[in-house]
Formats: structure tokens, sequence, C-alpha cells
């Protein structure tokens, strides 16, 4: 079986500080992984390895088939999608301009921004500038980017905080759709009672080290 | 399947523009400051008419470079680490987001020396001659000054240090350009040879555009 992520005894170090150590990871296509852990724990920075923003210190690892320490990396880059717990967006440009600049620039068609937009419920305001949008709103916008560029792999921190239940209902959908069509998808989360409902199974980061 | 170079180059304008439209930061502080110093300057020296005709051209391009500084520098410095996060993850070469920012700041600038330009020739009574030359001299100017802005900018934004860093960069690597641009000015008035300086220009433009681009991804990446 080829995993769609594969670490062996990763390690990150920031200056003298290291954030992750010693971590051991396989996750397979279709698969749904929930991570844990307190703050400060390094999931963020494991999101980031995992797509490719941060190289490993020490171990090996691949993510969709390419060596994270090869040049490759950045070819699989747009297969990739990641929503932070910081909204991406241009806070001056429009929910629609933001999703057109996505499009353009992944090569995808400007006419799939309305649709994706309409799908999380953002149709009506594809006018407003995404830094006068609720933070909600503004991770629907994401999460219809995600849903605009035809991802692999998705990382996503915190997905369900500023969402009501109709935009938790979506993301869990997106979610679940990646994974039906052979993605694999990490959700790290506070909330492990909302993500155990959907993962297929958790694992627990502490100081730098899975569990 | 990414777009292309050139789509990626020309959403990168796009946005960059638009930003800059609902910002304002080059229409309503920087072309502001750049002909309040103009205005300031005859203040501090005196009304001596032929003095500031003389002088003139050369306070012009003294106060393009360092403002137009500040144009280039505000547009590299605005991006927070999410938002390059999101950008990287949609597969923008960062070669095609180093032209497209550098192109939509030399637009700005380009704006910026036109208005000011026409400021520096009402107050200080510059004569404007080979006008065709003066455009290039502009173009040229504004385009250097937006690939060097967006160079520093990358390097400073790769490191640990901080944007105020910027200016410190470019100031000193825009004195070709400056020297350039005033003695294509001083070679039309007494008609010398400009080719020398236009020269000059197009080869701190050109170098500067190959090491930004060929520098783009580590930059990105370090």
């Amino acid at each position: 079986m080829s995993f769609v992520i594969e670490l062996h005894d990763i390690g990150v170090d920031a200056g003298s500080m290291s954030i992750l150590r010693g971590v051991d990871l396989e996750v397979g296509p279709g698969e749904i992984l929930g991570l844990f852990g307190p703050n400060g724990a390094g999931k963020t920075t494991l999101l980031r390895l995992v797509a490719t923003l941060v190289r490993p210190s020490a171990g090996t690892g691949s993510v969709l088939g390419t060596d994270l320490s090869s040049q490759q990396r950045y070819a699989i880059r747009r297969r990739i999608g990641m929503i932070g717990h910081v909204p991406g967006l241009y806070p001056e440009l429009t929910l629609g301009e933001n999703l057109e600049f996505a499009a353009r620039v992944a090569g995808v068609s400007r006419d799939e921004v309305g649709s994706a937009l309409a799908a999380v419920g953002l149709a009506g305001v594809i006018d407003r500038e995404a830094g006068v949008s609720s933070h909600g709103m503004q991770r629907r916008a994401e999460f219809a980017r995600e849903l605009m560029i035809d991802r692999d792999l998705l990382l996503l921190d915190e997905p369900h905080s500023a969402l009501d239940q109709d935009a938790v209902e979506l993301v869990n959908a997106l979610v679940k759709k990646i994974a039906a069509e052979g993605g694999a998808v990490i959700l790290v989360s506070h909330d492990r009672e909302r993500v155990a409902r959907i993962a297929d199974r958790t694992v627990e980061l502490t100081e730098g080290t899975l569990e | 399947m990414n777009a292309g170079f050139r789509s990626q180059v020309a959403a990168v304008v796009e946005r960059d523009l638009r930003r800059e439209r609902r910002r304002g930061d080059v229409v309503w502080v920087t072309i502001p400051f750049g002909a309040m110093a103009l205005f300031l300057l005859p203040l501090a020296i005196g009304v001596d008419t032929q003095l500031l005709q003389r002088i003139g051209p050369g306070m012009y391009w003294v106060v393009v470079m360092l403002f137009g500084v500040l144009v280039s520098v505000g547009r590299a410095s605005i991006e927070t680490g999410a938002q390059r996060d999101a950008v990287s993850l949609l597969g923008l070469d960062p070669a095609a987001a180093y032209v497209g920012r550098s192109m939509s700041a030399a637009g700005l600038l380009l704006v910026y020396e036109i208005v000011v330009g026409v400021v520096a020739v009402v107050l200080y009574n510059i004569e404007v001659i080979g006008f065709p030359w003066l455009v290039l001299t502009l173009v040229i100017t504004a385009v250097g000054l937006g690939l060097l802005g967006s160079l520093a900018a990358s390097l400073v934004s790769s490191s640990s240090a901080g944007s105020a860093l910027v200016p410190l960069l470019v100031a000193p690597l825009s004195v070709p350009l400056l020297l350039g641009a005033t003695q294509v000015y001083e070679g039309l008035r007494l008609g010398r040879s400009i080719l020398p300086w236009m020269l000059l220009m197009v080869v701190v433009m050109l170098v500067t555009a190959i090491v930004g681009v060929g520098t783009a991804r580590p930059l990105q990446e370090t």
C-alpha cells in the first residue's frame, strides 16, 4: 500500500528549539486523521511540514509520493490544501476576487468561483471585502477555494471554529468527499468529540512527539 | 494543472493593483508626500528661480528615488504568513510572483513619477526637452525601482530582519538609476550623448531582473 503521508523519525528545529522530534506517521488514501494536542505541541508545524512549507531537520518522509527533501516537493503543492486558524485571504479584496485570484493562479476556470461560493452559502456576499466579512465567512470562503481546486490532501487547523452548524456540515461534507475520492485529510482540533465523529483514527501530539 | 507563467504574473499584477486601489497608499500617502517634499525645498533654499531651475531635475529624481523605494517596498511587505502559505499551495511560481509584484510596483511608480513630475515642472520651471527620451527614462526607472524593491523585500522576508531594512538595501542599489536618470536629462539639455547612461540603467534593470527571478525560489524557501 502506498501512503499519502509517510513520515519516519521526523524532526523539525527552529533555531536551538526542537519543535518536532521522532515523528512517525502514515496516512493512507481515503483516510481522515484527527490530530489533537495542547497549545505549543507542534501541531501547526506538523501540518506545515506535511504541506511541504517546512523542511525536516531530521528523518525522512514523503507526501503524495514525493520526498519531502527533494526539489520536486514544490510540484505537489498545488495538490495540497491547507486552512490555518488565521485566514489567508487578502482583506482588501472581495471574497469573489480572492477566489478569482486563486483560480487564476491554480489554473482553474473563473467560472468555478461563483459555484464554489454558492456551495458554501456565500453567493449573496461575493462582492463583500474579506476584511469586513466575519471570521466564519472568511473560513467558508477558504473552504470554497479548496472545493474549487482539486486537492488530494487537505490539512485543516481547527476547521470547525467560528462556524455555525450549517457550515460545520459543509466542512464535514468536503472532508468526506476528498476521502471518498482517495485523498487524505488531517484535522487538527481541540474539539475531540466533533473530530472523532468523522475521523477514521486520532493521534495525540505532545511536546513535539506523536503518541 | 497550474496556470502558465504569464497567466500567474497577470493574476499577481491584478491582485496588487486591486489591493492598492482599496488601500490607496500610493495615491493618498506617497504622492502627496513626494509633492510636499518638492514644495518644501524652495522654502528651505529661498526663491532663487535660476538656482531652482538648475537643481530642479536633480531634486525631482532624488524625491522619486526616496519615495519610490517606499512604493515598491510597501507592495511587497503587506503579505502575511497565512497569505504566503495559501499562495504557495496554489502552486504560484515564486519567479512569477516576483515579476508580478515588480510590474505592479513599476506601474504605480510610473503614476507617481508622472504626478510628481508635473509638480516639479510647475514649481521649478523645468524645461521639458527630449520628451521621448524622458518618457523612456521614467519607464526604465520605474521598472528598475520596482524590481529592486521587490528583490529587497524578498531578501528581508526570507531573513529575520524587519521590513524597515528594505529602504536601506534599496537606496544604495538605486544609485546607478539615480545617476543615469539625472545624467540623461543633463545630456539632453547640453546636447551630449545619453546612450552610456541609458545603457547603465538598462543593465541595472536587467541584472536586477535576472537576480530576482533566479533567487525567487531559494528566497521563498529559506
